[in-house]
Parts: structure tokens; sequence; C-alpha cells
């Protein structure tokens, strides 16, 4: 029998570990809404941004929000580059060609990132490490925490970028209805291009909030594949869905983790996916476009 | 300084191989409304996308305010004051009435002006200020169309580009639909090149007009000389004797 408070412990470390799908699960909806191509490396972005943290934090020596900060910044530019010099050129060709780049671009990053800072996992001091807070017995590690604050309060800048900004606005638009965009004067590559600095900053944050918890080694990023379970498990165009995908996967994990034999754990995200995909193949939130002739 | 607005000299634009556009030229004069008839792919929505940047011609140029705009990019000419409200109503699903208008005007910064072409845009269709707050998916056909042409209009054009407003349209909505676009012409003194298969409601509202066949332009001249035409009538407004063989279909003069 199971204690209320083992429950309550076991579903938080499953939303923190699913707030980290649900950010890169994120990057890949977002990609996906805009420029319709799906991005295989979200998860190499995520170890890059680990990784970059650590050099910025652990070597150099910044402090760790100010490491934080232009980790997020450099990927970001990292992320807009990417599209502006790779991505763009293959607009127009199929589908299987920019699968393919992005797919290699993972491989690309995992080999640059082993010969760069090894292939030893590394972790870096954050202001959170070995701190726990008790809440009447249930015992929270503040590094969890960090995660949940932290997935927070970015989905809250987001969300506020997207709606009330005219950029973000016009971004949105430019998902909806390219055509118009182009129409209504939009610099619709100036758009992909910072849909993919937003998606590599959101992936680099999630990186160096995970990096506590998981460490950083150059195969991190597999981690991506859960997350592309927990975005196509949310309609695969939802945001919100993305982050609810993540985090039902998170806390599955969790559950089958404590309470399945050992080797289950790694399966669940897919085994959940398998059913949804078979009673709900729209994922969980999705809107569905209208196209008109 | 010259007196023509818009002007489009032998463009040829083709999708791939495919040729849609065979040497066509129209003009625009300032304050006027011209409008493009023509049956199914005789190229006029072709025409509207290659003055919009959206398509380039391979030959042939295009002249607006004198200055040469074929192979622009789309924003550049949005910036120039063209704005379109495309075939199919093309609106943004999902945002709302206000934010699909305040797309529209994406380019401007003139905060003040700005909002008072939204005043100009709520009283030309109050439905929409109605609406404000809906997302455009929600909109009937008629409100979607009320919504482009005041997305459009939001961008302070001097030459609105209409393509077919009245697709799908009860007739009571195209009464009033064109009732405004003649409005807008009149107490904004905006140039408007109409592109319309409902030829009867474009010569009645525009002033010039042109006739396309398979992509050259067959006819040109003022509506109420085209309307009074037998061939017309009997091709674009199915009066007459049509079908009997007696009339022949426009060709190009050579």
């Amino acid at each position: 029998m199971l204690e209320t408070a083992r429950v309550i412990q076991i579903i938080l470390n499953g939303t923190a570990v699913g707030c980290i799908y649900g950010l890169v699960a994120l990057g890949f909806v977002l990609i996906y809404k805009t420029t319709e191509t799906v991005n295989f490396a979200q998860g190499d972005l995520m170890m890059l941004g680990g990784f970059l943290a650590f050099t910025l934090i652990a070597k150099v020596g910044l402090d760790y929000w100010l490491g934080f900060l232009l980790t997020i910044v450099f990927m970001a530019a990292f992320g807009y580059l990417l599209d502006a010099l790779v991505l763009r050129r293959v607009i127009g060709q199929p589908q299987f060609a920019v699968f393919m780049l992005t797919l290699g671009l993972g491989f690309i990053f995992r080999a640059a990132a082993g010969i760069v800072w090894g292939y030893d996992a590394v972790s870096f001091p954050t202001p959170f490490t070995g701190r726990v807070l008790d809440f009447g017995g249930i015992v929270v590690s503040a590094n969890n925490l960090s995660i949940l604050v932290g997935t927070v309060g970015l989905c809250a800048v987001l969300y506020l970028f997207f709606s009330r900004t005219r950029l973000g606005v016009a971004m949105q638009a430019s998902s909806q209805n390219q055509l118009a965009a182009y129409y209504m004067g939009i610099p619709v590559r100036t758009v992909f291009s910072l849909t993919w600095a937003i998606s590599a900053a959101v992936a680099a944050a999630a990186g160096v909030l995970l990096a506590p918890v998981a460490l950083v080694d150059v195969n991190m990023g597999f981690l991506g594949f859960k997350a592309f379970a927990a975005a196509v498990l949310g309609g695969f165009g939802s945001i919100p869905g993305a982050l609810i995908g993540g985090v039902v996967v998170g806390i599955v994990e969790q559950v089958a983790g404590y309470s399945l034999p050992a080797g289950f754990r790694d399966v669940t995200a897919n085994a959940v996916l398998l059913g949804v995909l078979v009673l709900r193949p729209q994922g969980i939130l999705s809107q569905t476009m209208r196209k008109k002739v | 300084m010259t007196d023509v607005l818009l002007s489009v000299q032998a463009i040829e634009t083709f999708y791939g191989p495919i040729q849609a556009l065979h040497g066509a030229s129209i003009e625009v004069r300032p304050g006027q409304i011209v409008t493009v008839l023509g049956a199914n792919g005789a190229g006029k929505t072709t025409i509207l996308k290659t003055i919009s940047g959206v398509m380039d011609p391979r030959r042939g140029g295009i002249l607006f305010e004198g200055r040469p705009i074929a192979r622009m990019s789309p924003d550049r000419v949005m910036r120039l004051g063209i704005c379109h409200a495309p075939e199919g109503r093309e609106v943004f699903p999902f945002l709302t009435v206000r934010e699909n208008l305040m797309m529209g005007a994406f380019t401007r910064r003139d905060t003040a002006a700005i909002r008072s072409d939204l005043e100009a845009v709520f009283g030309y269709f109050p439905v929409l200020q109605e609406r404000e707050r809906q997302r455009a998916g929600q909109l009937s056909g008629g409100q979607q169309q009320m919504l482009a042409i005041g997305r459009a209009l939001m961008g302070a054009p001097k030459l609105l580009l209409l393509d077919e407003p009245s697709l799908g349209l009860s007739p009571l909505l195209v009464t009033q639909i064109f009732g405004i676009i003649r409005r807008i012409n009149e107490e904004r003194g905006t140039a408007i090149l109409l592109v319309e298969q409902n030829a009867h409601i474009a010569l009645q509202t525009a002033h010039f007009g042109y006739v396309m066949e398979v992509g050259r332009v067959v006819i040109a001249d003022r509506c109420e000389a085209l309307a009074a035409r037998e061939d017309i009538r009997a091709f674009y407004l199915g009066h007459g004797p049509g079908a009997s063989g007696s009339v022949r279909r426009p060709r190009r003069r050579r």
C-alpha cells in the first residue's frame, strides 16, 4: 500500500522531469507550427545549452543567474543563425530532406560537444544544489522546485510575448496563414528564424534547469525522443498540449519506475503515446485548422 | 510626375512551366476603381499576385507612382502603399478580429493614425466592432470578407487590391460590400483594382474595366461602354443571344 506522502512525492518528481519534457516538446511544437518542419535536433540543442552553462558557470566562474541568462541569449542567437544559414536552404525541398537535415544536425552537435567538452558527465553548482524543502512530510528538493518555477515563469513570459506584443502576434499570424502574413508585410523569413531562436532558447533553459538533477552529458539530447512523444501526446500543434503531454509522460514514468519491474520505465513514454494515439488520435489538446478552398 | 498610379506593362508570369499571363497590361489612375473581368483561369488573380510581389513576372515591368516594383518582395510593395485583400479572404483564423486588423497595420508606426483608421474600418463594417474579440475563424463568410477588406485598409493603402470580394456570398451581402467598396473609394480617394467574376456588380461599381481571356487583355474600356457591348452582355452579363453563336467571344485584337 502506498502512503499518500509517497504518492505526492512521486507525482512531484514526475512533474519536475515532465516540465523538462514539456519545454523541449514546446520547442518541437513552435518550430512545427511556424515552419511545418520537425526539428529532431531539439534535444541536442538542450544538451548544448547544458554544456554552455557548464562552461560559463563552472569554468569561467560566472554567477549562476548571469550564466543562465547568457546561455539563453547565446543559444537564441545560435538557433536564429541555424535557421538563417542552414534550414533556409532546404525550404521547398521534400519533408524527407528536412528530416534528414535536422537528424544530421543532431549527430553533428553530439560529436562537436564530445570534442569540445568530452564524454564525461559534468555538473555545475547552482544556488539550489543540495537544499531540500519540507512541506509537512513531503520533501521537495530545491532543484525540482526550481524546474517547476522556471517552467511556469518561462511559459508566462512566452504567453505574454505571443499574446501581447506586436511581434508575437505577427509570429502567430505567420504560422496560421503564411500567404496572408506576406500580404501584411510581415517579414516571414525573419519570423521563421526568430521561432528557431525561441525554440533553442527554451531548450537551453531546459538544459540548464535539468543539469543539477540529471548531469550534462553528450547523450542527454536523447531525452528529446520522450519529449517528442509528449509533443505528439499533446496534439503536436498545441503549446499547452505540449506542456501537459510532458507532465503526463513525466508522472507516468515515475510511477512506472516505482511500481513496475526495472526496465519498464523507459518504455512507458511510448506506451502512453501508443495508448493516446489509439484512443484519441488528434492528441489531448488540438486545434483543427479549417482550410478553405 | 505622371497621372498614372499603377502601370502594369506586358507582364508574363509562369506557374512553373505553365504560362499564366501572356503579356498583360493594365493601368490604374489615382482615385479610380478599375476592374478586371474574365472567366476562371484567365489570369486575373495572377495579375494581383504579381503586383503584390508574391509572384515574380518573367518578363515585363510594373510601375507604381513611376517606380519599378516588379520582383520586389511583398513586404516592400506593401510598405509603398499597395494592400491586398486576397481571394478566399485568408484571415488569420485563431487571431481575434481586432488582432487581424492590427496585423494589417503591421508595417506602420504612426499610432494615432492607426487608431483613426481602425475607427474608420469599424465605421464601414460595424459588425467587426461587435465581434472585435472573437476569433476570425468563427465569423461567417461575409464577415470574413469584410475583415479581409478592413485588414487591407489598415495598411493605409494608396492602391487597394481586391480579389473576388463577392466569392461565395449571398446577393444581398454582395450589394452591401460593393456599396462599401464604392464609399471607401469616394470618401478616402483610395484607388482600387478589383478582380471579379461577378461582372454585373463589378461594372456597376468600377469606372474602367479590362476583360481578360487566357492570360491576355482582350478589351479595355470605360465600364458604361463595356456594359453596353453586345459580346460582354452575352458572355459576362448573361443577356442576349449568347449561346446561339451569332456573337463571338471576345478575342485579342492584333
